[in-house]
């Protein structure tokens, strides 16, 4: 059994208490609030077949919009509406993490709901309301004593559904900044650590399972009229809220939470940051899988403490500038910039990952090509691949009109795939990222950039606007700074790449650390 | 007046969309009185029982019930002091027997110790065994036990007043027969004022003082059987007829002896 050996088995399920627990929480207050919502709603349209059929109708388009796409929309709508509330009433809410992802899992809970509500109050025969109606009932009567109750077993059909479909969507709400068995996921996928992706798989595939037959025993019980059933429904219910949330209770002091985008060098770093941390006493934990759009909002709204970006991104993205500057240039101009937001850019690790040009090493050395200027040469004869987005972002435009360059063929490719074509000659020149370890495991060469036509990428280290006088903390943290090297962050990225027990975020981090620790 | 009036139709009439369900009905029912309302389906005979209880309202004319215009009087309430038999029992299928038929005198706001002394009164009433049936659901009965529970429920306030809609049609023959014959004795004991819907004349003759026919919402004739028989209306002598008729075929049919 090497498979269950393997120890990053024991790594995910360290990480299980935290993340079930999350993932029960977000779930259950998305699901009440569905609840809530559908219900009162079902019960005031059930004789309304106009707003009922509008009202179903909305539901039915919230659920063609996917999972990920609602939960990612909630949170810029929420930005939006805290800076209103804030300039209104003074008040401000955090837009990141459990409020975003229960307001999209509860609008996404509602469509089951809110149609077995309906159908189950339709469904009663009319004689039994008349019947209601004529031994004296009042209509609240009638509905609390009679038609909730006849109702009910369909109704109960319908939170089923909502339950499973609400714990399987919020696995999506990592990104967000929600933890969630979706963490193991988002990570596994990233770092290529199958472990986890499947650990994640089966945790939440496991809970929907639970809560599935355990709500179909309350159901069964209120169609046969068995107290027994829903008796013991609700109670395993309540033990498995019970068990999933307690560990994670009395946990609201987490320390500093270090931030991380979706991409392997990112959990690596975080790891990294949050091992510093803790070694100089502070409490910390990382909050990684964090969409790139996320990630520089909630480290401004202080829902993070620090996290690691990249100057051109920031340039282009945060600051809109379309102009390229050297290196020291662009970090002074961002630097003031960011401060602006009360951001402090407390330095750069050392490395960059910016876009490249990247070729084998030994062909580049056969042509004379040192340098994208000589690559301009013989690029009519070479094709070229890249990512989904390079051919359309301005690095390309740029690089094509400094060096004026001209392809053979130019393809897109699926990054991790991109290596091993240039590799084996499939393609002659690929738009690779400079830190990216693959580089080194194939033996291939990233071309100068003589003319700068593709903007610096330095890794930044930022910290949240109330940590901008926190003394232990950048004390802790400046011992990284400058020290990480391209060939250093590669051969790391590699690791990370790897499917082994020694490729997970942390035990890279550990490794990193051991290489520029000492220097 | 010999009698005070329980129920008193004048000049009722309902319209539902362009059909008259009701058309002009007037009709008094005495107190201890027992109606029967004879018609076939679609005769409006119905809709005119639910007049008196306000589960259907009236277009024109008045009901007044024990004196009352019911216009003047909260429908919920009026409901709650009329009993009434739905077809085929009407129970609530998650409700035990006795939770429906305690379920008035329970929204009436009466103790619980109180109604509970009540349903086994009630069950008894109805001859149901208390032990046998106080505590199960309504689908674990047969259709007659059914119909004595809704029975029982339309008692369970004390009514004086008892409305009863086709409430023996769907049971077997000796069931049925035994069910009338219980009810009848239960009007009598009781002191109730009963008005009942049949589309069967016989039924109607053998339980009912006064009958009342009706054919598409309109009153035909009113009066004791003997009464009925020398109405010049041809439907009447015709639903009049055939229970008789009836009669003399199975007594060609079968020996004289033959049911002893």
């Amino acid at each position: 059994m090497s498979l269950f050996a393997d120890p990053r088995w024991g790594e995910a399920l360290s990480h299980l208490p935290d993340y079930l627990g999350n993932h029960v929480r977000v779930s259950l207050a998305a699901l009440a609030l569905g609840l809530a919502i559908s219900l009162p709603l079902a019960i005031l349209t059930r004789n309304r077949p106009a707003p009922r059929a509008i009202l179903l109708a909305l539901a039915s388009i919230v659920q063609t919009v996917p999972g990920l796409a609602l939960l990612a929309l909630f949170y810029p709508l929420l930005l939006a509406a805290a800076s209103v509330t804030l300039a209104w009433f003074g008040i401000s809410f955090s837009a990141f993490g459990f409020l975003p992802a229960m307001l999209a899992l509860a609008l996404y809970s509602m469509l089951p709901v809110l149609r077995n509500g309906i159908t189950g109050l339709n469904g009663i025969d009319p004689a039994l309301v008349e019947a209601a109606k004529g031994v004296g009932m009042t209509a609240r009567q009638s509905l609390v004593i009679v038609e909730l109750p006849l109702a009910l077993p369909v109704m109960m059909a319908g939170i089923r559904t909502a339950a499973v479909w609400v714990i399987g969507t919020a696995t999506l709400s990592t990104p967000i900044g929600q933890t969630s068995l979706g963490n193991y996921i988002f990570a596994g996928l990233q770092t290529q650590n199958w472990v986890f992706v499947l650990f994640g798989c089966l945790a939440s595939a496991l809970l929907a399972l639970a809560v599935d037959q355990l709500l179909g025993l309350i159901e069964r019980g209120l169609r046969r009229r068995s107290r027994l059933h829903t008796a013991l429904g609700g109670i395993g219910i309540a033990a498995l809220v019970a068990v999933t949330l307690v560990p994670t209770m009395g946990r609201s002091s987490q320390g500093y939470v270090v931030g991380a985008k979706t991409f392997a060098e990112q959990y690596v770093l975080s790891a990294l940051l949050r091992d510093r941390l803790q070694a100089a006493g502070l409490s910390a934990t990382a909050r990684s899988g964090l969409g790139s759009s996320v990630i520089f909002e909630a480290l401004k709204a202080g829902d993070i403490d620090l996290y690691v970006d990249y100057s051109g991104t920031l340039w282009a993205n945060q600051l809109h500038r379309t102009d390229i500057k050297p290196r020291a240039e662009l970090l002074a101009e961002l630097k003031t910039a960011l401060a602006k937001d009360n951001i402090t850019l407390l330095g750069e690790l050392g490395f960059e990952n910016a876009y490249a040009l990247v070729m084998p090493k030994k062909r580049a050395e056969a042509l004379g090509i040192r340098s994208i200027a000589d690559l301009a040469a013989h690029a009519s004869g070479l094709s070229i691949a890249g990512d989904y987005e390079f051919f359309s972002r301005p690095e390309w435009a740029a690089l094509q009109k400094t060096y004026g360059l001209q392809f053979r063929a130019q393809r897109q490719m699926q990054p991790d795939f991109m290596y091993a074509a240039v590799a084996s000659g499939e393609v002659d020149v690929i738009a690779g990222y400079t830190s990216d370890g693959l580089i080194a495991k194939y033996d291939l060469v990233a071309l100068d950039d003589p003319r700068q036509a593709i903007p610096p990428y330095d890794a930044i280290l930022q910290l949240a606007p109330k940590r901008a006088r926190d003394e232990t903390l950048q004390a802790a943290l400046k011992p990284l700074l400058g020290r990480i090297d391209i060939a250093t962050m590669r051969e790391a990225n590699l690791r990370a790449a790897g499917n082994d027990a020694n490729s997970s975020p942390d035990a890279v981090a550990k490794w990193l650390w051991g290489k520029v620790g000492q220097r | 007046m010999p009698s005070k009036l329980a129920i008193s139709y004048a000049h009722v009439t309902k319209r539902f969309g362009l059909l008259k369900a009701v058309d002009d009905v007037s009709l008094d029912v005495a107190e201890g009185e027992f109606v029967a309302v004879v018609g076939g389906s679609g005769s409006g005979k119905t809709t005119l029982l639910r007049l008196a209880n306000r589960l259907i309202e009236a277009d024109g004319g008045s009901v007044t019930v024990e004196g009352e215009d019911v216009h003047n009087v909260d429908p919920v309430a009026l409901r709650r002091r009329i009993g009434y038999v739905f077809q085929s029992g009407g129970l609530f299928p998650h409700l035990s027997v006795a939770d429906n038929i305690g379920i008035t005198p329970k929204l009436l706001g009466e103790p619980a110790a109180a109604t509970a002394t009540r349903v086994d009164e009630l069950l008894e009433l109805v001859q149901l065994d208390r032990v046998a049936h106080r505590d199960r659901l309504p689908e674990a009965l047969s259709g007659g036990q059914r119909q004595r529970v809704g029975v029982a429920r339309a008692l369970a306030a004390r009514p004086r007043i008892v409305l009863m809609d086709e409430p023996f049609g769907a049971l077997d023959p000796l069931t049925r027969d035994a069910l009338g014959e219980d009810y009848r004795d239960l009007h009598r004991r009781l002191g109730l004022t009963t008005v009942m819907i049949t589309h069967d004349m016989t039924e109607a003759i053998l339980l009912a003082d006064r009958i009342a026919v009706m054919r598409g919402g309109q009153l035909l004739a009113q009066g004791t059987p003997a009464e009925l028989s020398h109405s010049s209306d041809a439907y009447v002598l015709e639903l009049l007829r055939t229970p008789r008729r009836q009669v003399e075929r199975l007594n060609a049919l079968l020996p004289r002896s033959g049911a002893a």
